[in-house]
């Protein structure tokens, strides 16, 4: 009983002296906070190293999302390339938590530091392709899926990709 | 006095109480700023001392609305209530020896009874807002406003057997003479200090509008002057049971009588009641900041269990040292 | 029942079956690759091992295949052991070294069987760091793709192709670690049944091409319970939906109908849906002729006031239309102006269907069919035209070798056993046809007549089989005393015939055959294939009103459901439509009759209105909505046809309220009542969701219409919700939206619904057989009639009017040829692949000459497709001969004739 009280009194005398502590927070929008690189903000899709989408479509962002805000659609080139034909978050649902993120097997969809995205109008807060994505590689620089999948592209046949053998001739007689 | 002073008093206390209440809004949240490693509002005029202005604007500018389903003459007539009963209150209070509305001998009781009444507006507020929250938040103010006077009255009885009198003028100068009374009357302040608390149900003991269980308690239904009115009502009751806290325990007008009679002579006695107020609310805004809120029937046990004996024993002591020393 | 071990539990199972089938169907989890429960063990992928021990005091015990192993009694077993675990785990390892982790652009990631499987026995680090193997992939045709990389050489799909299918196109190549599935070199798969491969595959070597086009993983789909609508069979199907569209179709597992396995054209045939070809819109013909799309409400009190004012109004129903709206179009014009919309040779033929059904002889299911072990199939073309029914019938070629393996003590589910004993001992099966027959590879009899000639042989064998000897000196002799013998001989004979002939004739002698065989057999059985999903139905429900009788009646309106009267009529009912004041049309797709129309209303297809269809064997089965038509972005006027009906005369009926009036007015439909719970039926007090728990995108899908999410849809007419809300798991096989079970994402956790593998549904089954089957057998009059020298032949692809609407499959669908023997191109002067012309009313055909002498004389095939339909019921046709003809080249990769494959 005499423990808990002064317990009282003490945390009254600590928050007190706060009084002389500087302030943690700044001036916003005079002064900017400095925001990690893996702050969640705005989502972006980027870009592989040779300047091609990275989004594959597949769809795991999708169902990631606890909020259930983004929809796409898988379609192909004539080389047999995935992207998504549309690819549509809804700003006014996310709630930042980077689900989508952690589930992109391309480093694809990356959250930016980038907070400030408030709107008059809440239709303009649904965002479709072409306000996602970015010409860069985002926080991943280097990656490219189509590279290490065994999939053929444009410009990489079967066998051209990272650690894989050249095609088997199925009609040789050899061993 | 005369007729033009007792009109001044009365109109002074009346604009004093509304614009220091006002000032509070922006000085509580300054202080809880500070004291809270942030900054607080600062946006509005010099240190954003205009958020006081601006809040009152907003109040009364916003749409007067009242629920369709709410009890509609209850639901107007609940927040008058407190604001009423808590400026009645001040009709008691001693800025100095000369400088009161009313000296009535019974000035203590009328403060009791005053902050009382105040009960009915929450409750009524709870009630007609025909609202679950809103009366599980009055439901919860009318026991814990009933529990608590319990205390806060008999905690002043201990000052009122010493001064042998109920008027508060009297009450200060018996100060005079024997010392403050919150060094012979220890216990009872703190019963007063806690008991007061919960008579404002300013935090900790906000527990009719815990928003984190009842969104806003019995004023959830409220909103533009309406809810001003209670908020309002809170920061007078605040600036009342501070300016009482002042009259019984800590002298009143009177200065601290270890300071030379020089400056004590030269130091207006206003200036000395006015600083002991301001530092008890003070006071009541750090407690806002560091302690949290307890459960509901912590706050009832802790008055019952412990408060209710503090008091007797402190009633026991006093009459026993009146009657053997 | 056999008591077994496992991990000190004991189980009751089934005697007889392999320990793989006994621990799955106890509820236990085994990873396993190459087993198949329609396909049996061939322990070839080394993943279901568990451990046996020899006795009590046995420890150690020892690893063994599951699927290789039969139960005995009080066997011990254990799955959990480390040293059984581990296997399992270094088997995965070991397969997926050569994986190539391309799960995110996959068609099968999500609902992998070498997924669950990998989760399954926990591998989850690769150690090796050498080269992945790769292969190049093949074209396969439009259908199916290929990704050879992610194979692990589990031979289901040669198993399937191959054995169980009997195509020959598909083949394991090379060896070792480089084994190659696929053709000798690129092109369409040839089998009718090469979807299949799709759902055995337990990865994504071969793909479903016509979803991955607008690809949808299997969590985003919404779906339903909903019966295929490309023949008479009634297939179970999954139907499901994205955006408003129908993405994909695939099998859902009914014991007694499709089991595992669909054809093609159930599996492709439904992107008729999103054709272009659909009405969309209600539309009125003006005064200048055009039509001009008007709203909903417009067309319908225009359509009402039609119909009051007129003296007499007929209403011509559907074979392809649900009961409930054959039922609210004899409501809406009376019951003597309703006729179901056959014409009037298809009405013959199915007056002896319904004949058949409720004659005491057996009518099989395609699951029974697989047990008869002698087959007669008289002027069927199964394959073209019930398709699954001729997979059935190949199984049922396979009982001799299940009577050589019964002898040999082998257990049947041994694979690879039974058919190295077996060798190429078949069960008789005898087919009598115009041309060659896709079973001809397992038929022990084949022989190629005329309809007419198959009618004559038919009668002559019901006659042998009574003793009256066929004159010795005609030529159909030796044949009529084979079959016969054969027949007489089995233990459990089966005639098959159906309604492609089109010849009357051919279906009675049928019915005589087997009439006479149940004389002396009472295992004898009888399927007779109709035309249309829904020919029973609608034949049941009223047959008596003929069609030329009821437009012959001078109507001044007639309401035509979903029936394109201007092509199964010809010529006919464009001199009956000019008499006709007001011609109002249901349907869903544009076709001849739509244009001829006054007035159109949009109806609903099978994936967006529920409806009851009976197949041939009169079982009625409940097919789901799957969507709402036009939820996604502006409302849509189309609606269910019943619906559509009930609003001409100012209704508004549930689906089981329309039903239930059907009932009252036809009580030989009473227990379509019981094909599926009605709309108050709730488990647990849920309604059953069409969308998995995990669908996604639900407030981002239809944000780019509007912010604001619409509410979901409700269903008035079902139990079902268009939305994720719902029990999903727990709801009874005719409602289920979709299989899926914890750790079973794939196809295979069909299993986790079955009472035993390959059993019947835990949650009841769906579908009631309607027809009690209480009457002696009618016996024909043994007279033929004589018939034209035009033979239609059906093609899977281009026969059926829905699916030729699927963009793939109308790529599929046969050019143009007439096919003859050397006599008939003799004395037409051509010689083969000359062109041949056709011209009357204004159209030009030109077709493309194939010699093919097993053809009767003076017979002239030509392929079923919609620019023949000028033909139907024309006896003689006139040809010329085209000077310097060149055969068109192939339109596309797709242009494998068809019509070439069986040569």
């Amino acid at each position: 009983m005499i423990k808990a009280i002064w317990s009282q009194i003490v945390s009254l005398y600590r928050i007190f002296l706060h009084i002389f502590a500087k302030a943690d927070t700044v001036q916003y929008p005079e002064e900017m906070p400095y925001l990690a690189p893996r702050y969640r903000g705005r989502i972006v899709l980027t870009r592989d190293p040779d300047g091609n989408e990275r989004c594959v479509a597949c769809n795991l962002c999708a169902v990631a999302c606890p909020v259930d805000c983004i929809a796409l659609q898988k379609t192909e080139d004539e080389h047999g390339r995935w992207y998504p034909e549309f690819f549509r978050i809804n700003f006014s649902r996310c709630i930042m938590c980077g689900m989508c993120e952690e589930a992109c097997p391309t480093y694809s969809i990356q959250l930016t530091p980038d907070f400030e995205m408030c709107e008059y109008d809440r239709q303009n807060m649904v965002y479709e392709k072409e306000h996602l994505l970015i010409s860069g590689q985002g926080k991943y620089p280097g990656y490219s899926f189509y590279n290490v999948a065994g999939k053929a592209i444009k410009d990489k046949d079967k066998g051209e990709g990272l650690n894989e053998a050249q095609p088997i001739d199925m009609k040789s007689l050899l061993p | 006095m005369e007729e033009l002073t007792i009109f001044l008093v009365i109109y002074g206390t009346l604009l004093g109480a509304f614009a220091v209440a006002a000032v509070l809004v922006w000085f509580e949240r300054r202080l809880l700023g500070f004291w809270q490693d942030r900054l607080g509002p600062n946006r509005v005029g010099p240190f954003g001392i205009g958020l006081a202005l601006a809040d009152v604007i907003k109040l009364l500018a916003k749409e007067d609305w009242i629920p369709p389903f709410a009890d509609r003459l209850v639901f107007i007539l609940a927040p008058t209530a407190v604001v009423i009963t808590m400026l009645l209150g001040f009709a008691v209070v001693p800025y100095t020896e000369h400088l009161f509305i009313a000296d009535l001998n019974i000035g203590l009781l009328f403060f009791l009874g005053m902050t009382s009444l105040a009960v009915y507006s929450v409750l009524l507020g709870g009630l007609g807002s025909h609202n679950k929250y809103a009366l599980l938040g009055g439901l919860r103010a009318a026991a814990q406003m009933v529990s608590y006077e319990v205390f806060m009255g008999l905690s002043l009885m201990g000052v009122v057997m010493i001064t042998g009198s109920f008027s508060l003028v009297d009450i200060v100068n018996t100060q005079a003479e024997n010392g403050w009374f919150v060094i012979s009357q220890f216990f009872g302040f703190i019963v007063f200090l806690v008991a007061g608390i919960a008579e404002s149900h300013r935090l900790p003991f906000d527990l009719p509008e815990a928003e984190h269980e009842l969104i806003a308690g019995f004023h959830t239904e409220y909103s533009g002057m309406k809810f001003g009115l209670f908020m309002l009502g809170e920061y007078l009751s605040l600036i009342l049971i501070s300016s009482m806290i002042t009259t019984i325990f800590f002298g009143g007008w009177l200065g601290p009588s270890f300071l030379p009679d020089a400056v004590l002579d030269f130091v207006p006695h206003i200036f000395w009641f006015f600083a002991k107020t301001g530092t008890c609310i003070c006071f009541f805004i750090l407690l806002r900041a560091a302690i949290p809120r307890p459960r509901y029937d912590q706050l009832m046990s802790f008055g019952w269990k412990i408060l209710l004996p503090l008091t007797l024993v402190n009633l026991l002591i006093t009459g026993a040292v009146l009657l053997w020393l | 029942m056999t008591v077994i071990h496992v991990d000190g539990k004991e189980y009751e199972v089934e005697p007889g079956s392999n320990l793989l089938e006994a621990l799955l169907s106890a509820g236990l989890d085994v990873p396993y690759f190459c087993w198949h429960p329609a396909m049996g063990s061939v322990g070839a992928c080394r993943q279901c091992a568990v451990v046996q021990y020899a006795n009590d005091d046995d420890t150690q015990g020892r690893i063994i295949m599951s699927c290789m192993t039969p139960v005995t009694d009080n066997a011990r077993f254990s799955v959990a052991t480390e040293s059984a675990s581990g296997f399992r785990e270094s088997v995965i390892e070991n397969l997926m070294l050569n994986h190539p982790h391309d799960c995110p652009v996959c068609e099968e990631g999500g609902e992998c069987h070498l997924q669950d499987m990998t989760v399954m026995v926990g591998h989850r680090d690769r150690q090796y760091t050498g080269k992945k193997r790769t292969h190049k992939n093949q074209y396969l045709g439009p259908l199916v793709g290929h990704e050879m990389n992610r194979c692990i050489t589990c031979y289901r799909c040669v198993r399937f192709y191959q054995d169980y299918a009997g195509g020959s196109d598909l083949a394991a190549f090379s060896s070792r670690d480089k084994v190659y599935f696929g053709r000798a070199e690129d092109g369409v798969l040839e089998n009718e049944f090469a979807g299949n491969l799709v759902d055995v595959c337990p990865t994504g070597v071969f793909t479903d091409k016509t979803l991955s086009k607008h690809y949808t993983r299997k969590w985003d789909l919404q779906s339903a319970a909903t019966i295929c609508m490309g023949c008479a069979q009634g297939c179970n199907t999954y139907t499901s939906e994205r955006y408003g569209e129908v993405r994909r179709v695939h099998n859902r597992f009914h014991q007694d109908v499709n089991g595992y396995f669909l054809c093609d054209r159930g599996r492709f045939g439904a992107g008729f849906v999103n054709s272009d070809d659909r009405i969309k819109q209600a539309g009125i013909r003006r005064d200048d002729g055009l039509y001009e799309a008007v709203s909903l409400a417009e067309a319908v009190s225009q359509a009402s006031d039609m119909i009051n004012a007129s003296q007499r109004v007929v209403g011509i129903g559907s074979a392809r239309a649900s009961l409930e709206s054959n039922q609210a179009l004899r409501t809406l014009v009376g019951a003597d102006n309703y006729c179901n919309g056959m014409a009037d040779i298809e009405r013959e033929m199915h007056a002896i269907i319904i004949e058949a059904l409720k004659s005491d002889i057996a009518t099989p299911s395609m699951r029974e069919v697989e047990q008869y072990d002698a087959i007669l199939i008289l002027g069927e073309d199964i394959t073209n035209h019930a398709p699954r029914l001729a997979l059935s019938v190949r199984q049922a070629t396979r009982n001799k070798a299940g009577e050589m393996a019964v002898e040999t003590k082998l257990a049947l589910w041994q694979d690879a056993a039974v058919r190295e004993l077996a060798q190429n001992s078949l069960s008789p099966l005898m087919i009598a046809t115009p041309t060659q027959d896709r079973l001809d590879d397992v038929a022990t009899l084949s022989t190629r007549l005329d309809s007419a000639g198959i009618a004559r042989l038919g009668f002559a064998i019901a006659d042998q089989l009574h003793d009256i000897k066929i004159a010795e000196d005609d030529a159909l002799e030796a044949t009529v005393s084979a079959i016969t013998e054969t027949l007489s001989a089995a233990k459990r004979p089966l005639v098959i015939s159906g309604t492609s002939s089109r010849n009357a004739d051919v279906m009675r002698s049928a019915a005589n055959v087997a009439a006479a065989l149940k004389e002396i057999n009472p295992n004898t059985g009888l399927c007779l294939c109709a035309s249309e999903c829904n020919s029973v139905g609608v034949a049941l429900m009223d047959n008596e009103h003929s069609l030329t009788a009821l437009l012959g009646s001078s109507p001044d309106t007639v309401v035509v459901l979903e029936n394109d009267l201007a092509t199964t009529l010809g010529a006919d009912f464009k001199q009956i439509a000019s008499s006709i004041k007001n011609l109002v049309v249901i349907d869903h797709l544009d076709n001849a009759t739509a244009s001829m129309s006054d007035l159109v209303l949009p109806a609903a297809t099978f994936a967006e209105a529920e409806g009851t269809y009976v197949n041939n064997e009169g079982r009625a089965q409940r097919s789901m909505a799957v969507f709402v038509p036009g939820h996604h972005g502006a409302a849509s006027d189309i609606k269910a046809s019943y619906h559509l009906l009930d609003n001409l005369a100012d209704r508004s009926r549930t689906s089981s309220e329309v039903r239930a009036e059907m009932v009252s007015h036809s009580p030989q439909l009473q227990k379509v009542i019981d094909a599926a719970p009605s709309e108050d039926f709730t488990v647990r007090g849920s309604k059953i969701a069409r969308m998995s728990h995990r669908a996604s995108g639900r407030t981002a899908m239809l944000a780019d219409v509007s912010v604001h999410e619409p509410q979901q849809p409700a269903d008035a007419d079902s139990a079902m919700t268009f939305s994720m809300e719902g029990v999903q798991q727990q709801a009874p096989a005719s409602l289920r939206a979709f299989t899926w079970s914890p750790e079973w994402n794939s196809n295979q956790s069909i299993m986790k619904f079955q009472e035993s593998v390959a059993g019947s549904d835990r949650f009841g089954i769906s579908g009631a057989l309607l027809v009690e089957k209480t009457q002696p057998p009618v016996v024909y009059d043994a007279t033929v009639k004589q018939i034209g020298q035009l033979v239609p032949q059906h093609h899977i692809f281009g026969s059926d009017p829905l699916s030729n609407h699927a963009e793939e499959l109308a790529s599929l669908a046969p050019q143009l040829y007439i096919k003859m023997n050397d006599q008939a191109a003799g004395e037409l002067g051509v010689s083969s692949d000359d062109g041949l012309s056709y011209q009357a009313d204004g159209q030009s055909l030109e077709f493309r000459v194939i010699i093919d002498n097993a053809i009767p004389d003076n017979c002239l095939v030509y392929p079923l497709v919609p620019d023949t339909d000028c033909l139907t019921g024309l006896d003689e046709v006139s040809l010329t001969r085209i000077d310097d003809w060149t055969p068109p080249g192939p339109a596309g990769k797709a242009q494998l004739i068809t019509s070439d494959r069986a040569n």
